[in-house]
């Protein structure tokens, strides 16, 4: 189990939060206008990266909240949590996965 | 190829088994395909196998990166059936389950299908209605399943608790007769050595690192940690790493990648007849011929490539099996594993040509696409072929997201997503 820094609450188990999927996904400001492959990309279309994966998370069981995440795919190590709205930080890269 | 049968069991019995040979060649990768799977899976293998047995392609190649039959296809807990939904779906999966009834003989390997029956429970009222809405609809498409009251339930599987007095009761289950299981690592060697004997090469070790296009856009040759190769039509098979080898040709996908675990007992003699599976209580298990019993466990939350999962997944589905089957409560599980399934928003997969020419994908095949190997490989092999989808595989398109014709088997797949 995962233990995860919610920004708000500090360092809490895996199984308080819910995972919210790829982060800084922005929904189309008029979809009426969005051609199909734009809404296509917007609803299914995620980058899935092997190594750093910016992502949301929610406190669900805690305070609620939704935050950011950088997490390493290939060891699951956190390398950052951030507040909703703020951009992702710079981290130094981590070590590789075989 | 050397065969198999009785009087070559028997010559052996005889020789000490001295004369086997080896099942297939250990290729090194040659300057040019006519075509190349990546993916040493079942799917990959039986794809390479069909398209030189069925289309003629014998100059053909599929490199894997580790050893073949080492990721998923040696994960799973072998579950085969085709009880699913929607047409496209009953088709699909009906087309595989009867691959699978004759593969061993095709193949002259024994792949252990053994159509023991699978069963499926239900829990709650919505259950019920669900379970049997699914036993109509694939009666309607000419797939065997059958509904059947707990006590009939308890007399196909004797171990399950039928009891009233537990958390989630047993009110019934769906049982596919033809359903049952194989064994996952002979469906690799057995279309590996098949397709071996037909002149196609078998890389391991080799990890695809890019993919090579001409002027015009058009795949011409992989990149390889064993070299370039060069090749005018490339299949990517690739499970939970498709997104990152299509990514190579700049092709994104409706695909997420996560940890799926299973696990073993000790092993003991012969308790559990078939397969059981439940959705809502997420558990699910069958013996090997071997006398482990074999559980399936969920995903995890997240995405992720470590092939390996959190503890508090396995222990949710321990506690609704050891509720299932009382007695096998003290058994110790001997191993735990994890591998990494793409999953599709619609839990369909994919089974297409993609924007780029010359390249075809199977993938998105999430958590259950063992049951679906030969059929999968058969069609893919087809679509490679021809340029075109086989008629079974046409609506299972990555264009159908943008369309809107999604094939929506979330429920259907029998285990919560």
């Amino acid at each position: 189990m995962l233990i995860i820094d919610c920004p708000y609450c500090g360092p809490r188990p895996e199984l308080e939060f819910a995972h919210g999927g790829q982060a800084h996904v922005v929904r189309p400001a008029d979809p009426s206008k969005s051609s199909d492959d734009e809404w296509t990309e917007y609803l299914y279309l995620r980058l899935n990266t092997r190594g750093v994966y910016a992502e949301r998370w929610r406190h669900a069981r805690g305070c609620g909240r939704f935050f950011n995440a950088l997490r390493d795919t290939t060891t699951d190590h956190f390398l950052a949590t951030y507040r909703a709205g703020e951009r992702p930080p710079t981290v130094a890269a981590p070590r590789s996965a075989p | 190829m050397q065969k198999f049968s009785a009087w070559s069991l028997l010559r052996e019995a005889f020789r000490g088994h001295q004369g086997w040979k080896s099942q297939w060649r250990r290729a090194a990768p040659k300057a040019e395909y006519d075509a190349v799977i990546v993916g040493g899976g079942g799917h990959g293998l039986g794809a390479a196998y069909y398209l030189a047995a069925e289309h003629g392609l014998t100059n053909i190649a599929v490199v894997e990166k580790g050893w073949i039959g080492g990721g998923n296809t040696g994960r799973n807990t072998t579950i085969i059936r085709s009880n699913y939904l929607f047409d496209e779906s009953a088709a699909l999966y009906d087309h595989s389950l009867k691959l699978w009834e004759n593969l061993s003989q095709v193949l002259n390997y024994n792949v252990m299908f053994s159509p023991r029956g699978v069963m499926m429970l239900a829990h709650t009222v919505h259950d019920t209605q669900v379970i049997k809405r699914h036993v109509h609809a694939n009666r309607g498409n000419g797939v065997d399943n059958e509904w059947l009251t707990p006590e009939e339930a308890k007399a196909f599987c004797p171990i399950l608790n039928i009891e009233r007095n537990i958390r989630y009761p047993v009110l019934g289950a769906a049982l596919q007769r033809r359903g049952g299981t194989a064994r996952h690592d002979t469906v690799a060697w057995g279309y590996a050595r098949a397709a071996d004997a037909l002149g196609v090469d078998i890389i391991e070790n080799c990890e695809v690192t890019g993919i090579r296009r001409d002027g015009a856009g058009a795949v011409e040759g992989l990149e390889t940690t064993r070299g370039a190769i060069r090749t005018r039509k490339v299949g990517v098979s690739a499970a939970g790493h498709t997104s990152v080898v299509l990514g190579y040709a700049g092709v994104k996908l409706p695909l997420e990648s996560f940890p799926l675990q299973a696990l073993v007992s000790e092993p003991v003699k012969p308790i559990m007849p078939c397969v059981v599976m439940s959705n809502t209580i997420h558990a699910y298990m069958s013996q090997s011929d071997k006398g482990d019993l074999v559980i399936g466990a969920g995903t995890d939350a997240y995405n992720s490539y470590t092939q390996r999962g959190a503890l508090h997944i396995n222990t949710h589905t321990l506690e609704a099996i050891c509720e299932l089957f009382p007695m096998v409560r003290r058994l110790k599980m001997m191993r735990n594993w994890g591998g990494i399934v793409d999953v599709t928003p619609d839990r369909s997969p994919i089974i297409a040509k993609t924007p780029v020419k010359g390249l075809y994908v199977n993938c998105g095949w999430g958590t259950g696409g063992f049951k679906a190997t030969p059929g999968s490989a058969h069609v893919f092999a087809h679509t490679i072929a021809h340029d075109e989808p086989h008629p079974i595989n046409a609506p299972f398109t990555i264009e159908r997201f943008r369309d809107g014709l999604l094939i929506d088997e979330a429920a259907a797949a029998a285990v919560a997503h």
